[in-house]
């Protein structure tokens, strides 16, 4: 059962809803300047600690999550901003948290790499590699147990299907028939090893064999791929057919954290990738098509801008934690 | 009132919380495959007829995601109970037990809870270096968890049934010496001590130790095994023929984290003397942590220094003869307290 490369079908792609579009436009959107703010916030120091920015990923998390529904679960990594903007954890939150503030989405005992909001089905984000991947088949499991046809996605990079747990998840989800959806984001990179360096397959959806499940590889820079393969990969996991290892291949455009160089690859690599960039891409596919005008989607821009600055003037303006509450919330009573 | 072994108060405990709550399932290896065992030491025997498998779930030998999947379970509202064949296992899961179910609770302001239980069997018994530690101490040090370890039939079912319902992960700690476990799973040089327990629903509450043996002399605090070995060196040193009979109190602490450090320092108050027994090795052992305790709270009580005995801090030998001089003996016991006199 060899991995299989997806090709969206321009016949699903025109049923898929006008308003849909935009969504997905909007979230991508919001994801790429939410970042771009937030990197800008922590160059002038108003961030503390370090970043790991989702640019250039945005086709992925907006894809993927525009097929689940609030209760379904998503488990997340350290690069999580764009998780959870698609899941619909509020920017304030995120930002407030990201600036270490007690209103932020984890009252500042999270920080960038833990946010979440287990109200919008996000626990949060887990910054061990590999680490989310029994979590979320074991949410998998309760949901099973429980006899719903809600669903977990683990999102992970490629450096996760190299840990042991990843390897131990997989195939328990497999023997159990479990609905849940592995999503690899494959960026190239393991912060600075590069993923031809770290693995002897050429595709990690090529493992998917091992377990007896789908793998599917899909362009993760091509929204519609992203969402029309996951659709695919849910719609299998609620009917109860069991899981699926989707990778989409994109490409993380700035460095691993803050402090990286990127000087372990080329220019000429990262221009090339940026051709292909996930946005840019989307909004003239969505403009030749015409299934969206230009002022519409300024109007979206406009949006998400007055989003963000609603963020940061949130995030700015809120109480730091009370340092008392060091020592709440490790035990429920 | 029925009398039970360990292994039989557990397996009554895990029956009773999944027949009275649906979100209550076990997971982990060997534990429901028809001609199996039951798990390690027959706990769980018997329990996938009654309950099917799709409660009883036999997993791959996968101990990361056996916590992994239990914690993500338990986020998304489960009440797993998870069997870790061998505590020496445990640490094929550190990573989920001590980055993820520990701190989710934390990490999310306290929005997700994690209510799960990992029964965990300890004890050198003949077995080599990684089928034998005592593993309590480790799993005091994280914060997120609860320790129990139950040493009686009675507590095994209060405790465990505690466990399930609490909201928080749980590790109980389990002696392979004391289950009792019968046939092909019996232990040499077993205890098992069996005990009256209720078939009503009742819970030994966390936090809250208990006194095994009144005395005035010496306050020894001592879990699972390490009790019997203590309340028996009790009885020889309070024996009329002894050169200089001696009182101890013996205290079984039923649960380290929470710990019933109130029960310790009465104690220590009336006695004036400590030592504190464990099977775990001895440096940064919670012997360590409450002789530190009492020394902080009631130094001026004291009348000798605290005294721990331990295992030293080697791993467990295989040799019997090497294994018994590794766990703390009667002989060890009465020599530490003889000490202080």
């Amino acid at each position: 059962m060899a991995a299989v490369i997806f090709q969206p079908d321009p016949l699903v792609s025109a049923h898929i809803p006008v308003e849909k579009y935009l969504a997905m436009y909007q979230t991508m959107v919001l994801i790429r300047r939410f970042e771009e703010t937030a990197n800008e916030l922590y160059m002038q120091g108003k961030i503390p600690s370090t970043l790991h920015l989702y640019i250039g990923q945005e086709a992925v998390a907006a894809g993927v999550i525009a097929q689940l529904r609030q209760e379904d679960y998503i488990l997340s990594t350290h690069r999580p901003h764009g998780h959870a903007l698609a899941k619909g954890v509020h920017p304030r939150a995120i930002m407030a948290e990201l600036f270490g503030k007690g209103t932020g989405a984890c009252k500042g005992k999270g920080g960038s790499m833990h946010v979440g909001d287990i109200r919008v089905g996000m626990p949060p984000a887990i910054a061990i590699v590999g680490g989310n991947t029994p979590l979320a088949a074991g949410a998998a499991l309760a949901f099973k147990l429980q006899k719903t046809d809600l669903v977990s996605v683990s999102f992970f990079g490629d450096g996760a299907a190299n840990e042991g747990v990843w390897h131990e998840s997989l195939n328990a989800a497999a023997i159990w028939n479990l609905p849940v959806i592995f999503v690899c984001e494959n960026n190239l990179y393991g912060a600075s090893t590069s993923f031809k360096s770290v693995f002897h397959v050429d595709q990690v959806a090529e493992r998917a064999s091992a377990y007896g499940m789908p793998g599917i590889i899909a362009d993760g820079n091509d929204v519609l791929a992203v969402y029309q393969a996951a659709g695919e990969a849910v719609q299998r996991a609620r009917k109860g057919d069991g899981p699926t290892l989707l990778e989409c291949m994109t490409y993380r455009q700035c460095g691993h954290s803050r402090s990286d160089p990127r000087t372990y690859r080329t220019r000429e690599e990262e221009d090339t990738w940026k051709l292909k960039d996930p946005i840019a891409g989307f909004r003239s596919y969505l403009l030749a098509q015409q299934l969206a005008a230009e002022n519409q989607l300024q109007a979206v821009e406009s949006k998400v801008e007055a989003q963000i600055q609603d963020a940061i003037e949130y995030a700015e303006s809120s109480p730091l934690p009370e340092p008392a509450e060091v020592t709440t919330d490790v035990f429920k009573e | 009132m029925p009398s039970m072994t360990i292994a039989e108060a557990l397996r009554q405990a895990i029956r009773e919380e999944m027949q009275r709550d649906e979100r209550v399932f076990c997971i982990g290896e060997d534990i429901g495959v028809e001609g199996g065992f039951g798990g390690a030491f027959t706990v769980t025997l018997g329990l996938s007829s009654e309950f099917g498998h799709d409660r009883i779930i036999d997993t791959p030998i996968s101990e990361a995601a056996i916590a992994g999947i239990a914690a993500g379970a338990a986020m998304a509202g489960m009440r797993p109970i998870a069997d870790v064949q061998y505590a020496d296992f445990l640490f094929n899961m550190m990573d989920q037990l001590a980055n993820q179910a520990a701190k989710l609770r934390y990490m999310s302001a306290g929005s997700i809870s994690i209510p799960m239980v990992m029964r965990a069997p300890v004890g050198a018994t003949g077995r080599g270096s990684q089928h034998a530690q005592s593993l309590e101490a480790f799993f005091t040090h994280i914060p997120g968890l609860k320790v129990v370890c139950p040493a009686t039939a009675y507590d095994a079912k209060g405790l465990l049934k505690s466990a399930v319902r609490d909201d928080n992960p749980v590790i109980v700690f389990e002696h392979k010496l004391l289950y009792g476990s019968k046939g092909a799973r019996s232990e040499k040089g077993a205890i098992s001590p069996v005990g009256e327990v209720p078939l009503d629903d009742y819970l030994v509450p966390f936090g809250k130790g208990t006194i095994r043996r009144p005395g005035k002399d010496v306050t020894i605090v001592a879990n699972l095994l390490m009790l019997y070995r203590s309340l028996a060196a009790a009885e020889i040193m309070a024996s009329p023929g002894a050169n200089r009979p001696i009182d101890a109190e013996v205290i079984d602490p039923r649960t380290l984290v929470p710990l019933d450090l109130d029960l310790i320092l009465e104690s220590v108050r009336k006695t004036g003397r400590l030592v504190v027994v464990e099977e775990d090795n001895l440096t940064n052992g919670w012997g360590a942590e409450i002789a530190a305790l009492v020394s902080e709270c009631s130094f001026w009580d004291l009348d000798a220094p605290i005294k721990r005995v331990a295992a030293p801090d080697v791993p467990p030998p295989f040799a019997p003869v090497l294994e018994s001089e590794y766990v703390p003996s009667e002989q060890r016991i009465m020599d530490a307290v003889l000490s202080l006199f």
